[in-house]
């Protein structure tokens, strides 16, 4: 099949950046979303022109290093599916496709479709982790956890924090992203502990990094290529709750 | 050279045990003073960084992606293997060592892999400590599954996310770390070159991605976590950015390479569809615990597989292999795929693929189960064919996967350059010349929380500060080196693009040194490589600047490496007359096909010195010692 291709194209982050067209002939409906762009990409080197920069790494769907918004959806149309993982076989000859980058005051794009999702790191620094060292803890059968929480605990751990929450969000929340990492550890005992000063200080970190507020979208959940449950951000607010009730450390 | 592995004198099983008490220690209030630079973020480097950093040592850890927690380990997907027999089912560390041993076809260090399957234990512990949400039974115990070429079920496992939970556990731990402002985190940085003075590692230099500056690091130790190398082939397993450049560097600068050709091929991906195809996708190995792998019978066979009755296919893994059946290791199980394909009976539109076919377990456990088990796998495969697995059976080919082969390490992880480590699956140490499911996983904690710890320590207090800063001449020149090779690949400005180079030499590298090998093949691959590396200075067109983000450069340079390095692979596969393992040289196998291993010559490992670009290394062997197991023939049936 052949497309039309209209790309953000920005130098760095400096330059203003506009959108290029671009044809993307011979597209072959097996080919994987990023497949195609690889193949466009040789064509632009052929010509002299630099190629699209994007992210990508595993192209299986778990790195969440791709970060594409597509026809104005992050990951683009299909549920549940990142765009590495997305197959041509969703399009037909003749379609206009639209490539943008993730756009959120917390994403600064570093070049054409690269975005730098550092805040990402820094809200896990502030909080995301059990406080153990290596060595000297208990054998991992010593506290049975039911299997109810250590599955819920999963549902929340499978984020793979590609931030297409915070592309989809009208805010730029970052909730669903605190908040599935919160409700992982809320739900385990070993995360239990010290429950209230990590809700405290990943959503402390997250304001400073400058991510809106949630409002109720729940576009986030829309977007999650994990399928990641707004639930959990409500399980978030009641922990955040409580640590407000909870006496604060000196 | 003589290569002295340091393994400790004693009875096997007392020996980690004794090489902890006799290590130095450093006192914790000097811990500060010494530094280690950790490159890497998988498995293997955000546990050494993390530990490394709990303990007090100063530490910087570099990773080329834009943040630690997208290293390719975060892809692992079946399982971790460690011998807490909680199933009762008569595992043991002895019984897990003796497995690995025999998996890796007896050419891996006792000592290493003994201390493997005794730390294992202590890694489960960790990462649920960690908050790493493994799969349960209802009693709320963990719970187990098989893996290939093991008998008991000691593979843990969260759901078909084993690796990004292990990862993601490792990743919090150093995230603490660098919250604490005990580790110095440097994303979208990469390493180009090492830095040796006086024989000892002194630092590295490290192009920053985004703005294309390159600049120097030093520190007292170096510690090289950058994974396998499996990428040689362009089509893998592997994510895209996988590649040789940090331990290739190493090489390049006095570390031996040790066992290059042994690579472990994947039974279970998605076979190629086209000459645009990317990567390969794996399909975890832990759905062959309920799937059933078939051909049909006949040749040229063109029936929709549900509309080929029973007696017309061919169970060949459970016909050939009766006790292990579907479960047959990885070399076993990939080699007979590709026979069936070669006598003409392989399946789907290229012909070359076999069936993986649930129908059976469906019946048995019921859909519900199944989904529990593999919902998510089975939902990435109909992503990327758009075939339901639930109804047609998957169609599965072998493909590159996982590089047993990598730096020469001691007992210490150290390398031959003093105070150069290399964990994880940059090293070579554990799997000998085959992994078995699950144990990557198992060996980069391994290495890096519970060994790394260890031994630097008493590195440092042997050895003491490296006393070399940046300003030293020898940082200065491999600055230099490093700018005018990205400068060089910007100027060649040729007409082929960089990844054409991938592929033509992955190709060849796949017809000549994949999942057999013989003599004549060997040999034509070294003739056809070196002109196409020449074409590739002459020819190759990067766009673009240094001085600015720019992933066609990045590409270009681990392309260039690739290009050098994959010769070094050729040559020890021709050496190597024998077949073990993973290794398979067509003219030694049995007359049923089997690998035939030579031990009186070849029980050493071959550890390679570089000698020039296009030149055959230098050949240094470590002669394996087997005190504890008797070398057998390696049997599955
Ligand atoms: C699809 C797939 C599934 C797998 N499933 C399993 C499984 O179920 N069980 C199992 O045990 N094993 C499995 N494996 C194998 C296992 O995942 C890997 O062997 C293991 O994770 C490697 O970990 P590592 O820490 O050594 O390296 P990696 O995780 O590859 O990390 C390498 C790190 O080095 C960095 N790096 C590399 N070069 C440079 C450089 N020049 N400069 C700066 N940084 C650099 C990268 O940024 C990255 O952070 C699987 C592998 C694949 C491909
Ligand atoms: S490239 Fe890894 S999730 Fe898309």
């Amino acid at each position: 099949m052949n497309l039309t291709l209209y790309v953000w194209r920005q130098k760095n982050a400096d330059d203003k950046g506009r959108m290029e067209k671009y044809p993307a002939k011979n597209i072959s409906s097996h080919m994987s979303f990023l497949e195609m762009l690889d193949v466009v990409n040789e064509d632009l080197i052929e010509q002299g022109v630099e190629p699209i920069a994007f992210d990508h790494d595993c192209r299986e769907g778990i790195c969440g290093m791709c970060s594409l918004v597509v026809n104005g959806r992050p990951h683009g149309p299909e549920k549940a599916t990142t765009i590495c993982q997305l197959h041509m076989r969703h399009f037909s000859d003749g379609d206009v496709i639209y490539i943008e980058p993730w756009r959120a005051k917390a994403f600064p794009v570093i070049k054409d479709l690269v975005v730098d999702r550092s805040a990402i790191d820094r809200i896990m620094a502030a909080g995301g982790f059990v406080s153990i060292n290596t060595g000297g803890v208990p054998d991992a059968n010593a506290i049975p956890i039911s299997k109810t929480d250590a599955d819920t605990a999963m549902d929340a751990a499978a984020c793979i924090g590609c931030g297409a929450c915070v592309a989809a969000c009208k805010n730029a929340s970052g909730m669903l992203f605190v908040a599935a990492k919160v409700s992982q550890f809320a739900h385990l005992p070993q995360g239990k502990v010290e429950a209230s000063q990590r809700v405290r200080a990943m959503i402390d970190q997250m304001d400073i990094e400058g991510f809106g507020n949630c409002t109720n979208f729940q576009e986030c959940e829309a977007a999650c290529p994990k399928e990641i449950s707004i639930k959990f951000i409500a399980k978030m607010n009641r922990e955040y709750l409580k640590s407000s009730m909870a006496p604060t450390k000196g | 050279m003589k290569l002295d592995a340091k393994v400790p004198s004693g009875p096997l099983a007392d020996k980690w045990t004794k090489h902890k008490f006799e290590s130095k220690l450093v006192n914790p209030a000097n811990k500060r003073k010494y530094s280690a630079i950790v490159v890497g973020s998988g498995l293997a480097g955000a546990s050494a960084a993390a530990s490394l950093a709990e303990l007090g040592y100063e530490v910087s850890c570099f990773c080329f992606q834009d943040s630690p927690r997208r290293a390719h380990s975060i892809s692992a997907q079946g399982g971790i293997n460690a011998a807490k027999n909680y199933q009762n089912d008569g595992d043991s560390v002895y019984r897990l060592f003796y497995d690995t041993i025999k998996g890796g076809d007896f050419r891996s260090r006792e000592a290493n892999t003994y201390r493997l399957a005794e730390v294992s234990v202590n890694i489960i512990d960790q990462c649920v400590a960690q908050g790493v949400p493994f799969a349960r039974d209802y009693g709320g115990l963990l719970d187990n599954r098989s893996f290939g070429g093991a008998q008991v079920s000691r593979t843990f496992y969260a759901r078909g996310q084993t690796g990004q939970q292990l990862l993601l556990g490792a990743y919090s731990a150093l995230s603490r770390q660098i919250g604490l402002g005990k580790v110095k985190m440097y994303n979208r940085a990469e390493m180009l070159d090492l830095v040796v003075v006086d024989g000892r590692t002194r630092g590295i230099v490290v192009r920053d991605l985004v703005s294309g500056k390159i600049s120097s690091f030093a520190a007292d130790a170096v510690l090289l976590a950058t994974g396998g190398y499996g990428n040689v082939f362009y089509l893998s397993t592997n994510a895209k950015a996988c590649n040789v450049t940090a331990i290739y560097r190493a090489y390049k600068r006095g570390a031996l390479f040790a066992n290059p050709c042994y690579m472990q091929i994947h039974p279970t991906c998605i076979p190629v569809t086209g000459d645009y195809q990317s990567k390969l996708t794996l399909m975890s190995e832990s759905l062959r615990n309920d799937g059933r792998i078939w051909a049909p019978k006949k040749q040229g066979e063109d029936r929709a597989p549900g509309d080929i009755p029973e007696n017309e296919r061919d169970y060949f893994l459970e016909r050939k292999y009766p006790s292990f059946g579907n479960l047959a290791p990885r070399d076993i199980s990939s080699r007979s795929a590709q026979e069936v394909c070669n006598e003409g009976r392989g399946v789907g539109e290229t012909k070359v693929g076999v069936y993986l076919d649930f129908a059976d377990a469906i019946n048995r456990l019921g859909k519900d189960v199944i989904t529990e088990r593999y919902g998510n796998l089975f939902d990435m495969y109909e992503r990327i064919t758009g075939e339901d697995p639930y109804t047609v059976p998957m169609r599965i080919y072998p493909a590159s996967h996982y590089t047993m082969g990598g730096l020469w390490v001691d007992y210490n992880l150290e390398s031959t350059i003093p105070g150069l480590f290399v964990l994880g699956e940059a090293n070579f140490s554990d799997h000998g010349a085959n992994r078995l499911g699950a144990s990557a996983l198992m060996q980069g904690l391994a290495d890096g929380y519970f060994v790394i710890p260890y031994t630097l320590g008493d590195f440092y207090a042997r050895s003491g500060q490296s006393g070399i800063s940046t300003d030293h001449e020898a940082f200065k020149q491999t600055e230099r080196e490093a700018v005018e090779r990205q400068e060089k690949l910007l100027s060649i400005n040729g007409k082929r693009t960089v990844d054409s180079f991938h592929r033509e030499v992955g190709k060849i590298m796949w017809d000549n040194c994949g999942m057999s090998r013989n003599e004549a093949g060997l040999k034509k691959a070294l003739e056809t490589i070196p002109p196409i590396r020449e074409e590739f200075w002459e020819n190759v067109k990067v766009l673009g600047d240094n001085d600015e983000f720019n992933q066609s450069l990045e590409k270009a340079g681990r392309v260039a490496d690739f290009l050098e390095f994959a010769e070094i692979m050729c040559h020890d596969a021709l050496d190597r007359e024998e077949s073990c393992g993973a290794h398979f040289r067509e003219e030694y196998q049995t007359e049923e096909g089997e690998a035939k291993r030579n031990d009186k010559k070849y029980t050493y490992v071959a550890a390679w010195e570089y000698n020039g670009v296009g030149k055959k290394p230098n050949l240094h062997k470590e002669e394996l010692e087997f005190e504890n197991v008797e070398l057998a023939t390696r049997s599955y049936k």
